[in-house]
């Protein structure tokens, strides 16, 4: 069959590479500036571009009892200030899994919905959906496709949870920024605030956590990053801004209701208040 | 160096389309049918792995009659073809009428520039949301497109399947169980023979669903409707 214009003709089921391959322009990553060595100035120049862009700060996930927590603070800052109060870093990738994201907001937005046209995409082609570990692979190449851009500071930062429907578990995967993937077994966290959250955790974590607790547990470790780290968002009771999470289990992935959320700060803020 | 035999225009046409359609009548037929909640894709296929009703977008499916090889092609291009213009635009900027006019183009260009021809008929549905029209288009190896109204029939023997069906029509929207009983007796009627359960394919396009609309049957849900 010839190649037309209207259906290019394209062989295997990512949608990541048919993208690289015919439509290069739209994706994440500027594969025509790796090649190219910048001039001081010019760098010089951008780097001061990169710093007044949009970051998200803290994301982190944790296990429980029946699969895992996936939440993230509503901050994104410019440099020293702050570009956004309200942006969700917590993206529900398919019916089983949720990616958290932390780096340059514009990139790591487009990553997460690249991701769910890739997933969604691959599982119509070929009728089944990837595995577990297969979804954590293939968002690793993507974090690898995404080195050149790292070199210009634009870092994305991707934190991934799924449900493996054959294990019966939700199982957490942190990347660095060549791709490389990396199991966790109970819980973690990246991004400006990361340290001091996966500090809480590590204090209030325990195996087979009830789901209750692990949000509990999981929107403490972000109101004492926010407590530290001047990026991260804590919750804004002036505006009713608060942290969100998704729970992801075999029943899928189920957002955190809102006034869940604002109760537990409240009992948080209450225990805390100085009378 | 010899001449090439000259073959009028008209004449080559001719076989090319003959061709296409004998190749088309060997398969069996596949029915896209309105119901109450969105529309039923029903085919007669014994196998469970190769299918010929697929999803291609939140509210669009794909069904194609002939050669497995050839609609299958199609199908794939087609849903790249959705999932670029979701990804580049939007989710709701993907519509049947723009996909089944790249089919359109592709298989016209084929059919007229391609030795062989493509042995496919396909079908292009969108299921409506928010008061509009359920969309059905049926596509033919010559690259002619048809806006069907309320069912459609491709593969061999479709004008006899659409003779019952339009002889047993309804004035409104069927269940969804009414509906693939008549899908079923219609396929039986025409192939003569009883067609077990376990041999029918049959998706829907449920706008009662949230987010994507697709969904296929398993056998399970097939003979329980069949019941």
């Amino acid at each position: 069959m010839k190649n037309s214009s209207f259906l290019p003709y394209h062989d295997g089921p990512s949608f990541f590479d048919f993208l690289n391959k015919h439509h290069p322009e739209l994706t994440p990553c500027l594969n025509d500036m790796s090649g190219k060595r910048m001039t001081t100035s010019q760098e010089v120049s951008l780097s001061g571009i990169i710093s007044s862009l949009p970051h998200g700060t803290t994301v982190l996930a944790l296990k429980y009892q029946d699969g895992a927590i996936i939440a993230g603070d509503r901050r994104a800052t410019e440099g020293f200030q702050i570009a956004d109060r309200r942006i969700e870093k917590v993206f529900r990738i398919d019916d089983y899994s949720a990616m958290a994201i932390a780096g340059a907001a514009g990139p790591c937005i487009e990553m997460a919905k690249l991701f769910q046209t890739e997933l969604e995409h691959y599982e119509k082609l070929e009728g089944v959906q990837l595995s577990c570990e297969g979804k954590a692979n293939k968002l690793g190449q993507m974090v690898k496709a995404n080195l050149p851009m790292v070199f210009q500071g634009l870092v994305v930062m991707p934190l991934y949870v799924g449900y493996d429907l054959k294990r019966k578990e939700g199982r957490i995967f942190k990347y660095d920024i060549t791709g490389g993937r990396y199991e966790e077994s109970d819980h973690h966290s990246i991004g400006s605030g990361g340290k001091d959250a996966r500090n809480t955790m590590r204090e209030h974590y325990r195996l087979g956590l009830p789901e209750d607790e692990a949000i509990r547990v999981g929107l403490l470790a972000l109101y004492n990053a926010a407590d530290e780290d001047v990026g991260t968002g804590g919750p804004d009771l002036v505006r009713g801004i608060y942290p969100t999470a998704k729970i992801v289990n075999q029943d899928g992935i189920t957002d955190v209701p809102e006034e869940r959320v604002r109760v537990l700060f409240e009992t948080m803020i209450a225990q805390r208040r100085r009378t | 160096m010899p001449l090439p035999y000259y073959v009028s225009p008209e004449q080559m046409m001719q076989d090319k389309a003959e061709y296409a359609r004998k190749g088309i009548a060997k398969g069996r037929s596949i029915i896209a049918l309105e119901y109450n909640d969105g529309i039923l894709l029903a085919a007669d296929n014994p196998s469970t792995s190769l299918h010929k009703v697929s999803e291609v977008y939140d509210r669009i499916a794909f069904a194609g009659a002939g050669k497995y090889s050839e609609f299958e092609h199609l199908r794939k291009a087609g849903i790249r073809h959705a999932d670029l213009t979701g990804y580049m635009y939007s989710r709701e900027d993907v519509s049947a009428r723009t996909l089944s006019n790249a089919y359109s183009q592709s298989l016209g260009t084929a059919f007229s520039t391609d030795v062989k021809p493509l042995e496919v008929e396909i079908l292009v549905v969108q299921v409506s949301a928010n008061g509009q029209a359920s969309e059905i288009y049926r596509i033919s190896f010559d690259g002619s497109i048809v806006d069907e109204k309320n069912f459609a029939v491709i593969g061999g023997r479709s004008e006899a399947v659409q003779q019952y069906l339009r002889e047993h029509a309804t004035t409104q929207p069927a269940t969804l169980k009414e509906s693939l009983k008549r899908c079923l007796a219609a396929l039986e009627q025409v192939a003569g023979q009883k067609i077990p359960s376990e041999n029918l394919e049959v998706a829907v396009l449920d706008r009662t669903r949230v987010g994507r609309k697709f969904k296929r049957l398993s056998s399970i849900d097939i003979s329980q409707l069949l019941t």
